[in-house]
């Protein structure tokens, strides 16, 4: 008897325990910590604008990069602020909610140009025309700053920061360069050849893509792998040259790193050997850049048939209509754009600088190395800027996901890629009708949804 | 006895069934009706036919029931043959408690974090095997071109972090079995496998069916583990939901794969409750 009632008294918390992980597991983004700012700040504040700035950004979300937000970037303000790194979900629900509710905590938004433009869409963002106007000293740059006006009159969001992607190698690949490439100025075809020579030689796989779960390879298809070899990015989508380009990727695998499949960050198996030559955004290559100077390099991203086709990153500043603290949310936008400030920027997060104002101190031999791979990327004379999507709002998630579909699919699933991209065209469709977004550069503009062609 | 209580025990009772309301129920019955509308919030089978046709929806449950069948099993022999040492009161007991225990106090994520320290390419795993000799290359461990060796990874990562749970319980239940069993199993000459069968087993149903119904649920929501070592190359049911929830931002399609994921939960808890009834369940 004793065994059945102590089986009751088991039976009642353990099922208790059981349903309380069932909640948590099937709760989503449960990870999205919102770390306080206020350890950050000296707790003297009280510039014009006193009372705690909330900001919200979809960029700087990796733990590493919050915290040297918190710790080092927003050091000198001379305020509190509530930095909260939101991944793009939970980031657009956060914003919108707010403007649905007429009131809420957010006082600053740092985003993504194409997340600006759907906000913008919506009447949610406050001109800014005078902070641009008062900051003009700086000299932001006028491309990044026209970006802002999101095609109006008003200043919508103040261009912050901007990156890239590039590639980077380990001085050991080297010796296996195809003769006569010059890796600053070299194919897709020609890293092919130069990871087969790497696997013939040492009998290893070094080529690596960043295509684990936090990794950013849905950005290789969307800005540098389709738009170089179709000259397009949505309208080509499925084009026999699209085609051509998801062949080269399934070629090319046999020279990757097969354990890609777990790389978010591509600085980490660059540092461990494990990868000798490796394409990620600047961001999430510069420790291995920065920690081994002298074994790494960095280097422009190679060509394809239509051109060297790369994807700028510009992340703005933006207030939406329903902030409570205006005042400090200003503060805060000319504070992150003092050359001060974005030079700490650049040195914590890798982040580039928008303003042309010199910028004070030495770089560190990693950021030098990024620096002269993105200018030779921006300047080579076959540069092809794809832009990040643009106006997608909630359904950005879901066109990554046509990309990342078609990857696991053709790559990885060994599929045949003209009928995987003939079934994927309808739900890449979708995702422009429900959102209504227009085709951007390098597409040709449309006059209504982008319609997506092959 | 009943009346003398009165309604005190419902009173006690209370708080508790509003906190399983609150941030269970009806969290629940919102879940299924996020996953029976569309994305413009009319009442259709549209999320849950995006379920089924998602390009890793075969995947992902395929992947969660080998995993299910693969680790329960595996943790089973393990927790039963731990929880029997300690049970044997060897010197040290104590200790051997603590140290099976250590792996609890370690969080998922962590847990798949050493683990990808251990089979990674220029990890533990291929640095020892080169300096004894038995391998001239690293191998590849965790590739998705190799599915298998990835499943057997998170199995063996499953069974090293969450074994102690179940050896915790089979370890009250068999320290809650009467001396005098034994004693009478001696009188009559059993031998030990006899007294594991005969005595041990049977009066261990209530902890088994416990720890099953607990371990079942756990290897359905299997995810931070599997993120860890195998990145994009495996997919499972609770990945599934995360991603859709948070990458593709489609709260209706996560929603019916986190509702595909209780069913499976009630599914399992069912079937050990009608395999493993206990001797009060008998009765009734």
């Amino acid at each position: 008897m004793r065994t059945t009632d102590r089986a009751k008294t088991w039976r009642l918390p353990a099922v208790l325990a059981a349903t309380a992980l069932a909640v948590a597991a099937c709760t989503p983004g449960g990870d999205s910590d919102p770390t306080n700012g206020a350890g950050a700040t000296d707790g003297n504040g009280g510039g014009a604008g006193a009372g705690e700035v909330v900001m919200i950004s979809s960029q700087l979300v990796p733990t590493a990069e919050q915290e040297a937000m918190n710790n080092a970037i927003l050091a000198d303000f001379d305020g509190s602020v509530n930095f909260i790194g939101a991944e793009p979900g939970p980031f657009n629900d956060q914003v919108r909610a707010q403007e649905e509710a007429g009131e809420g905590e957010i006082s600053l938004i740092g985003g993504l140009d194409g997340e600006f433009s759907s906000f913008a869409a919506d009447g949610l963002l406050m001109d800014l025309s005078d902070v641009a106007e008062e900051l003009s000293d700086l000299g932001i740059n006028e491309n990044f700053l026209e970006l802002g006006r999101l095609g109006t009159d008003q200043q919508l969001y103040i261009p912050w920061m901007q990156a890239t992607y590039i590639m980077a190698a380990r001085q050991e690949a080297m010796e296996y360069l195809p003769d006569g490439v010059d890796i600053n100025d070299m194919t897709w075809e020609q890293l092919t050849e130069w990871g087969a020579n790497i696997e013939a030689e040492t009998g290893e796989r070094r080529l690596g893509f960043p295509a684990g779960e936090d990794g950013l390879l849905h950005r290789f298809f969307q800005g540098y792998g389709i738009p170089a070899f179709t000259g397009g990015v949505n309208t080509t989508f499925a084009s026999p040259e699209a085609v051509e380009m998801w062949n080269w990727m399934s070629d090319t695998w046999q020279y990757v790193n097969p354990q890609s499949t777990t790389y978010g960050f591509m600085q980490e198996p660059l540092q461990s050997g494990e990868v000798w030559v490796a394409w990620d955004h600047t961001a999430r290559l510069i420790e291995a850049l920065n920690n081994q100077p002298e074994d790494m390099v960095a280097f422009p991203v190679p060509s394809g048939p239509e051109g060297k086709a790369f994807m700028p990153v510009v992340a703005g500043l933006g207030i939406p209509t329903t902030a409570p603290n205006v005042e400090g949310a200003k503060d805060l936008i000319r504070y992150l754009l003092q050359p001060e400030t974005q030079a700490t920027t650049l040195s914590e997060v890798s982040f580039f600088p928008v303003i042309s104002a010199e910028l004070p101190g030495d770089l560190e031999p990693g950021i030098q190395a990024e620096q002269e791979a993105v200018a030779a990327q921006t300047e080579a004379e076959d540069a092809l800027p794809a832009l990040l999507p643009v106006g997608l709002g909630d359904q950005g998630g879901a066109y990554s996901q046509v990309h990342r579909d078609a990857f696991q699919r053709i790559v990885i699933g060994g599929e045949d890629p003209a009928t995987v991209l003939e079934e994927l065209t309808p739900q890449l469709q979708e995702v422009f009708d429900a959102s209504g977004a227009p085709c951007w550069s390098p597409d040709p503009p449309s006059d209504g949804p982008c319609q997506v062609g092959g | 006895m009943t009346s003398r209580l009165g309604w005190a025990p419902y009173a006690l009772l209370l708080p508790s069934l509003a906190f399983l309301a609150v941030f269970f129920a009806t969290p629940m019955v919102q879940a299924f009706a996020l996953a029976f509308q569309d994305t413009s919030g009319n009442w259709s089978l549209d999320s849950i036919q995006r379920m089924l046709r998602d390009a890793s929806f075969s995947g992902a449950l395929l992947t969660t029931l080998a995993l299910v069948v693969l680790v329960i099993p595996v943790q089973f022999a393990l927790a039963m043959s731990m929880a029997l040492i300690i049970n044997a009161r060897l010197k040290g007991e104590g200790l051997w408690l603590y140290v099976y225990a250590i792996p609890l106090g370690i969080s998922e994520l962590a847990a798949g974090i050493v683990w990808v320290s251990i089979f990674t390419q220029t990890g533990w795993l291929n640095s020892i095997l080169e300096g004894l000799g038995i391998i001239d290359s690293p191998i590849t461990w965790q590739s998705a071109e190799t599915p298998w060796l990835l499943i057997m990874l998170v199995v063996i990562a499953e069974a090293w972090r969450a074994t102690s749970i179940i050896m915790i319980i089979l370890v009250a239940g068999l320290q809650s079995i009467p001396r005098e069993f034994f004693e009478a199993a001696d009188v009559y000459g059993a031998s030990t496998w006899q007294k594991v069968r005969r005595v041990v087993l049977p009066m261990l149903r209530p902890s088994l069916q416990v720890a099953l119904i607990l371990r079942t649920i756990l290897a359905f929501q299997v995810f931070a583990t599997v993120i860890a070592l195998a990145g994009t190359g495996l997919d499972v049911l609770a990945d599934e939901a995360q991603r859709w929830a948070t990458d593709i931002d489609n709260d209706h399609v996560a929603a019916a794969y986190a509702g595909l994921i209780l069913l499976l939960s009630i599914f399992g808890t069912a079937l050990f409750l009608i395999a493993l009834p206990t001797r009060e369940e008998h009765q009734a």
